[in-house]
């Protein structure tokens, strides 16, 4: 059995360690015998439908950002969201999430178009958002990372949020949400980085690809004591610094 | 009574308060006051570290660079004084405004005339266009720009942006002496009114395979394609060129050739300036320090320094404060890195494990302001170079916990990984862990080595890094 995990833009959008996402994908296949392979799909390369399982779209800094707004228009964008709407799991952060949403407005210059799979817009704002931030979702429980942003994202009517933040900042600082999910697919600003502390969101993203690539509805367990404490302590210092 | 005679009475009043509240705060034993009596200082005479550099004969050097400034104004420091110039150094890395002014009232007379005739000031990244306007400087010192605790500094477009704007109120008399093989530095130095001149490595066998994780730097800043790398050898310093616009890297004033690295002790190498050749061979490791005595040396050259007192001098040179230190500690030996970013946890990880690590290690990662308090940087360190050994790594800190994650998703084995209490709590059991003879490493965060200074040095270990 073999998963492939596409990553996206991983040479240019690859910030605040978000790398590790992808590491703990790979790796807990890895550990329950599936054969896991990481293809970064960069500027200028064609999204194949069907090749990919699993897909991940990291944050970026602003300059490199122009670039990849512009190469996801038209087929790639339209491909990546024929997948989502096939099933395919997705996980973005930071400046990938943004961009899956109508479009990123910079404090000057021209808008940057997202690719709507998220109805969400995102604009510039003046304060960065800067700390460790918890989350609580229906689905998933408790979520921890760490936030670093300056952009203010709103959802509209059709969007559901990942979660309510409970310490930090979130979407925009102001509506108590955080991230936005749609199908099989998750966007936040939560880097730290994000799945290897929160390993049962990285399961769910393994899980829903063998549904879809193998009709198969089981995961194995796994003995997840190392992430559960730095969970918990990650935790702890977001509600002791808050 | 002429002007330069009369007393500045507020300035001398910035420069006593500075002192005092310097002795007071030692005395008072809470830490080495390195900071808080130039916070003071400054509430007294804003003007306090214009005032004193200025007067400064032979005028400042400020570093600047993410990794290696403190190191490297420790080098050019010894040098000049080697050449019989009395130096004005922020010796202990306090490098914000109130600490370079802390260390110029420390230096100076009770009238505010400071004991020096050169100033050489390292420079926080932050704060160097605040350092470069107060002070005046007559060569600036770019070392690298690396991804740091981003969380404090933003993204490195944005320092470099604010950097190129500070570059850009410099003057024909001064000086930029830059990293070329650094394609941000180099792009941002362009076409000043300020004169400038790079080092850099011309050869070296150390090569890299491909950019590493954590690289901020491989787009061109000119036009925003790839940069083509023809070599590498740390992070994104290597020799670059542009396709897209012809962007390269510019020819070397200071060419770094014949780098021989030998693990964990020394590393020595020939640099190229003009009609001379300097043979240097250090007594500390790494291509980092390589590249930190590179610097060093191209700016003593620059100032007329003799190549062979720069040898000498370069020769003797030992680690600053807590880069890379050997202690002595119940019959084992201690080695202790210093570890605060992806590209110098990556080199000291690569020095490990060119040597094959087979003794213990502790790395102790804190999540303080000054460590960063993002620790999302793990995830940028090259962690999988150890997979490949059997000896045990301990794990403490406030974020201990993120480090036995990151070892366990390198691929190391669980049985390897052994999270530990906090320090204060477990240093002793890590070090009972080593046999009686052996040897053991100790990788911590800029807190957790405080820390640790603080613990040996209340077991009468090492002496405080202020008195130095």
């Amino acid at each position: 059995m073999k998963l492939s995990i596409c990553w996206l833009y991983g040479s240019s959008m690859n910030i605040y360690g978000d790398r590790g996402n992808v590491l703990s994908l790979a790796q807990r296949c890895r550990w329950r015998g599936i054969e896991a392979e990481i293809v970064q799909l960069g500027l200028g390369d064609p999204l194949d439908q069907g090749a990919h399982d699993i897909y991940f779209w990291g944050g970026g800094q602003d300059r490199e950002q122009i670039n990849v707004s512009a190469d996801v228009q038209g087929a790639k964008g339209d491909a990546l969201k024929a997948e989502i709407e096939d099933g395919a799991p997705l996980l973005s952060v930071c400046g990938g999430y943004q961009l899956l949403g109508h479009y990123y407005r910079p404090a000057d210059g021209a808008d940057l178009p997202g690719i709507g799979l998220f109805d969400a817009t995102t604009t510039a704002g003046n304060e960065r958002f800067i700390g460790n931030i918890v989350v609580e979702s229906r689905e998933f429980g408790e979520l921890v990372g760490f936030e670093n942003h300056s952009g203010l994202t709103h959802l509209g009517s059709n969007a559901e949020p990942l979660g309510k933040v409970r310490v930090g900042r979130g979407n925009n600082g102001v509506d108590g949400t955080e991230g936005c999910r749609y199908r099989n697919a998750i966007g936040c600003y939560m880097h730290g980085a994000l799945l290897p502390k929160n390993p049962k969101l990285s399961d769910f993203l393994i899980r829903a690809a063998l549904r879809r690539r193998y009709s198969l509805d089981v995961l194995p367990a796994l003995d997840d004591s190392l992430e559960t404490t730095a969970h918990a302590s990650a935790v702890g210092r977001a509600l002791a610094r808050r | 009574m002429s002007a330069s005679s009369r007393l500045d009475v507020r300035l001398a009043a910035g420069v006593a308060a500075g002192k005092l509240s310097g002795r007071a705060i030692r005395l008072l034993g809470r830490g080495g006051g390195t900071a808080a009596p130039g916070l003071i200082a400054n509430l007294i005479e804003p003007n306090i570290l214009n005032k004193l550099t200025g007067k400064v004969r032979d005028g400042r050097i400020v570093v600047a660079g993410t990794n290696g400034k403190t190191t490297t104004s420790r080098m050019l420091a010894d040098i000049l004084e080697r050449a019989d110039l009395r130096v004005i150094h922020n010796r202990s890395g306090s490098n914000l405004v109130r600490g370079i002014s802390a260390a110029f009232a420390a230096q100076s007379s009770w009238s505010g005339q400071p004991r020096g005739d050169i100033a050489v000031i390292e420079s926080d990244e932050a704060a160097f266009p605040d350092v470069v306007r107060r002070v005046n400087p007559r060569i600036i010192l770019l070392l690298n720009l690396f991804r740091d605790q981003l969380d404090r500094y933003g993204e490195l477009d944005t320092i470099a942006t604010r950097w190129r704007e500070s570059f850009e109120t410099l003057r024909p008399d001064q000086l930029l002496l830059v990293n070329g093989d650094d394609p941000a530095l180099a792009a941002i130095t362009e076409d000043l009114a300020a004169q400038r001149r790079l080092f850099g490595i011309q050869e070296s066998r150390y090569l890299l395979d491909e950019l590493p994780h954590a690289v901020d730097s491989a787009l061109c800043r000119r036009c925003g394609a790839p940069l083509r790398y023809s070599q590498l050898f740390l992070s994104h310093l290597g020799e670059y060129v542009c396709d897209s616009c012809g962007f390269r890297r510019p020819p070397l004033d200071f060419a770094a050739s014949d780098i021989d690295l030998h693990g964990l002790d020394s590393v020595s190498l020939r640099l190229a300036h003009d009609e001379s050749i300097l043979d240097l061979s250090l007594a500390i490791p790494g291509l980092y320090n390589a590249y930190n005595a590179i610097a060093a040396a191209g700016a003593a050259l620059a100032l007329g320094v003799g190549p062979a007192l720069i040898a000498e001098t370069l020769g003797a040179f030992r680690s600053a404060f807590g880069r890379i230190e050997r202690v002595s500690y119940r019959g084992r030996q201690l080695v202790i890195v210093l570890v605060k970013n992806p590209v110098g946890f990556d080199e000291v990880l690569r020095m490990l494990a060119v040597g094959g690590l087979s003794d213990p290690a502790l790395i102790v990662i804190n999540d303080l302001d000054a460590d960063g308090r993002d620790v999302s940087w793990l995830w940028d360190v090259n962690v999988e170079q150890l997979a490949n050994g059997s000896s045990p790594i301990y794990t403490s800190g406030i974020r201990g916990a993120d480090m036995a994650v990151r070892l366990k998703y390198a691929g190391i084995a669980t049985e390897r990984i052994h999270p530990l209490k906090a320090l204060a709590n477990s240093f002793e059991q890590f070090v009972d862990t080593i046999p009686e003879g052996g040897s053991g490493y100790i990788l911590p965060t800029y807190t957790a080595m405080l820390e640790l200074r603080r613990m040996l040095a209340h077991r009468g270990v090492v002496a405080d890094f202020w008195e130095q």
